[in-house]
């Protein structure tokens, strides 16, 4: 009786270190964020913040649109349209609201607003990055695993070079970097009117809205591929040789071998290495705060930057919170969804 | 088709490390040849090499007398049967054997019969649709098999198909191999340590030992005469008994003197006017052509120190003054009585003797 009881909470007892690792500084923050989200408590202030209710989340989520359909002043005339500001400054219902974008629908101009227009701009950056981010970290990973592979002389060496980016501070390679992408001394534009001929006129990398995302994309991928690298290359050798030796004999060219014994034998390495990169990539963060501030004009704002700037700097903690409880269930629900999805055509494979 | 193939001074280095030290052999069309060797003797790299997945450091390989050396796998038409079975993992048994065709571009109709060929011949018909990960070892064993014989190879090569399959298992995928080779009549190579692998499939045997053959023949004739001692030892089970001796006058002419009995010499049959007087010499005897016997009637008399009974026959290993190894003897139904630790005499068949030199080379009659 006693050594089945014991026996029951064997598990438990091995599994506690961590269980007590992972409730004390992440369960038990995130539930203290979560009840910050119901107040108005200021980050340093001598006043206990006052219960709100939903006030955070209104303020955070709330989203209208508000269709016109065009004036016409001549027959033949482009439609023009009333201004946003003079039709909502007067309606309460509109009162907080401010544009966060407009869309077309035929004749009719939507606009849309919203309570806070930076953090569904920041919401839509930073999907945008991991959009960029992790198919071009990936592939870069898996080429550098690929040849890191190859049996080249010096195996060791290059995989420490490679890696070697992962290693340094995010803080320092984003100043690193920042040098690298300025206008008139950087090396990129330096090297890109060198090779051009002068051609290539000198880019305003991260002062450019249409440019700074990308810039830091590109720097971001070449930080973190190093560590994807080592991952995959751990799975590309756990593939027999005998498997290739095999395709060989089938007759199987080497772009062949790569798709039909490489690819499928890493499946789980390289889906792993996906989720992995796309939650790193939905924390942007350093990168943004070190090289861009946020801008230019907000285009490079994310997520965390702006829980940042609401709850630390703004010292709006529960404002903060509210953002950082937000996007933790998107992302929660965003994983549920790919793991769904991914079963269902792991299914549909076998 | 099957192959005829041509093994011209093959050799292969790594860095400055010789692994195959000259290798020449003809294989004719459809013959069942099997490379026997240790551990580390280069018969796998040299099926490699036939196979093309190494390259061939010199020598020539000719395939019906056309040099392939600079082929790709692929072009010498070759089917190939891994250790570890190297099945796709991710593909089913069909698409597995399929792949090949696949690849090749054939026409889906084509593929689905040629496939279906294959699967009825190996009874996998059932199993069409299993992954690798849902068959056991002998229906892997299968498939790989499969895969080979799908694109009608020239030449079948098999490493060590066998050695990761438990005993029984390995007998009865042994007899399908031996009964699938009478049916297609391929060219086949394969490879193995297991000498009796070698025995019951071979149509002729190559011997190898250190990058070198050291003897080829039909099982037969390794078995009734070995070339050198390395093959006497190897082939055989259990393994054939030596015993050191010099080249020694005896009444009736030419002997040897034995160690194991004290130097007494035992009269040789046959001519040995090659060998000096004093050089030294071994005996080799076949635990079948021995007889155990009380001490007193011999000049050979040691320990029992095994018996190993299988059943139908009886081997009883037999520790000897100044021999290495124990020397097995197969007993008659005579001598059931032994036990391990008694002392008993040993005598052989003088005329079953095998006669090895100084540096192990057969000078018996016998192995002519």
């Amino acid at each position: 009786m006693n050594a089945r009881r014991s026996r029951r909470f064997q598990p438990l007892l091995f599994g506690a270190p961590a269980m007590v690792g992972l409730a004390l500084f992440v369960v038990l923050p995130f539930l203290m964020a979560l009840v910050l989200t119901f107040t108005d408590q200021q980050l340093i202030s001598p006043e206990p913040g006052v219960f709100v209710g939903l006030r955070n989340y209104e303020r955070l989520l709330s989203i209208r649109a508000l269709v016109q359909a065009p004036e016409r002043n001549d027959v033949a005339g482009t439609p023009s349209f009333a201004r946003v500001r003079s039709l909502t400054r007067h309606e309460p219902a509109y009162l907080g609201y401010r544009p966060l974008g407009e869309l077309r629908f035929g004749e009719h101009r939507v606009t849309l607003l919203a309570k806070d227009p930076a953090f569904l701009t920041a919401l839509g950056n930073t999907f945008l990055f991991a959009l960029m981010v992790v198919p071009l970290q990936c592939t870069m990973a898996l080429g550098l695993a690929l040849l890191v592979n190859a049996g080249v002389k010096g195996q060791t060496i290059f995989r420490a070079i490679y890696f070697s980016p992962v290693v340094m501070s995010m803080v320092i390679v984003s100043v690193v970097w920042a040098f690298l992408f300025d206008k008139d001394l950087g090396l990129l534009n330096q090297a890109l009117g060198t090779l051009s001929f002068g051609l290539v006129k000198p880019v305003d990398w991260l002062g450019n809205p249409a440019t700074a995302m990308p810039a830091i994309v590109i720097m971001s991928a070449w930080q973190g591929a190093g560590f994807q690298m080592l991952i995959l290359l751990a799975g590309l050798q756990g593939i027999s040789q005998e498997l290739y030796d095999a395709a060989r004999i089938d007759g199987a060219s080497m772009w062949q071998r790569f798709w039909y014994i490489t690819l499928p034998g890493m499946r789980q390495t390289i889906i792993f290495v996906l989720i992995v990169t796309t939650i790193a990539a939905l924390g942007l963060f350093t990168q943004v705060d070190v090289m861009t501030g946020g801008g230019p004009r907000g285009s490079t704002a994310t997520v965390m930057f702006e829980a940042v700037r609401h709850g630390v700097r703004e010292e709006n903690i529960a404002y903060g919170a509210t953002i950082s409880v937000v996007y933790f269930l998107l992302i929660t629900a965003f994983i549920l969804l790919h793991q769904i999805l991914l079963r269902r055509s792991a299914k549909v494979i076998s | 088709m099957p192959a005829s193939l041509d093994l011209c001074d093959i050799r292969k280095s790594f860095g400055s490390t010789e692994i195959i030290k000259g290798v020449s052999l003809t294989i004719a069309p459809g013959e069942f040849i099997v490379f026997v060797g240790p551990s580390g003797c280069g018969k796998s790299t040299l099926l490699r090499m036939i196979a093309g997945l190494e390259d061939i450091t010199s020598g020539q390989l000719r395939f019906d007398d056309v040099v392939v050396n600079d082929w790709d796998p692929a072009r010498r038409r070759i089917g190939m049967v891994f250790q570890s079975y190297a099945l796709y993992p991710h593909m089913s048994v069909e698409q597995n054997i399929g792949f090949g065709l696949k690849l090749a571009k054939k026409s889906k109709a084509e593929i689905m019969v040629r496939v279906d060929q294959a699967l009825s011949v190996l009874q996998l018909t059932p199993l069409r649709h299993h992954k690798p990960s849902q068959l056991s070892g002998g229906q892997r064993q299968r498939v790989a098999i499969g895969r080979a014989i799908v694109r009608n190879p020239n030449v079948f090569l098999f490493d060590e198909p066998l050695s990761n399959l438990d005993a029984a298992l390995r007998g009865q995928m042994r007899m399908e191999i031996g009964k699938l080779h009478q049916h297609l009549k391929n060219t086949v190579i394969y490879v193995t340590h297991d000498q009796v692998e070698a025995m019951t499939l071979a149509d002729r045997i190559v011997v190898f030992e250190g990058g070198v053959i050291r003897q080829v023949g039909t099982p037969v004739e390794l078995y009734d005469h070995p070339a050198n001692r390395f093959v006497a030892g190897f082939i055989g089970t259990p393994t054939m008994g030596f015993l050191s001796g010099r080249v020694a006058a005896t009444a009736q002419g030419e002997g040897v003197a034995l160690d194991a009995a004290g130097g007494q010499a035992i009269t040789l049959p046959g001519d040995l006017r090659r060998v000096a007087h004093g050089a030294a010499l071994t005996l080799g005897l076949r635990p079948e052509h021995c007889v155990v016997c009380p001490p007193d009637q011999t000049m050979l008399s040691g320990t029992v120190v095994m018996l190993e009974r299988l059943g139908a026959e009886t081997f009883a290993f037999i520790d000897l003054p100044a021999t290495p190894a124990p020397v097995a003897v197969r007993l008659d139904g005579g001598e059931r009585s032994l036990v391990a630790g008694q002392r008993t005499g040993l005598r052989f068949d003088i005329e079953r003797a095998h006669i090895f030199d100084a540096d192990g080379n057969s000078i018996s009659s016998s192995a002519s």
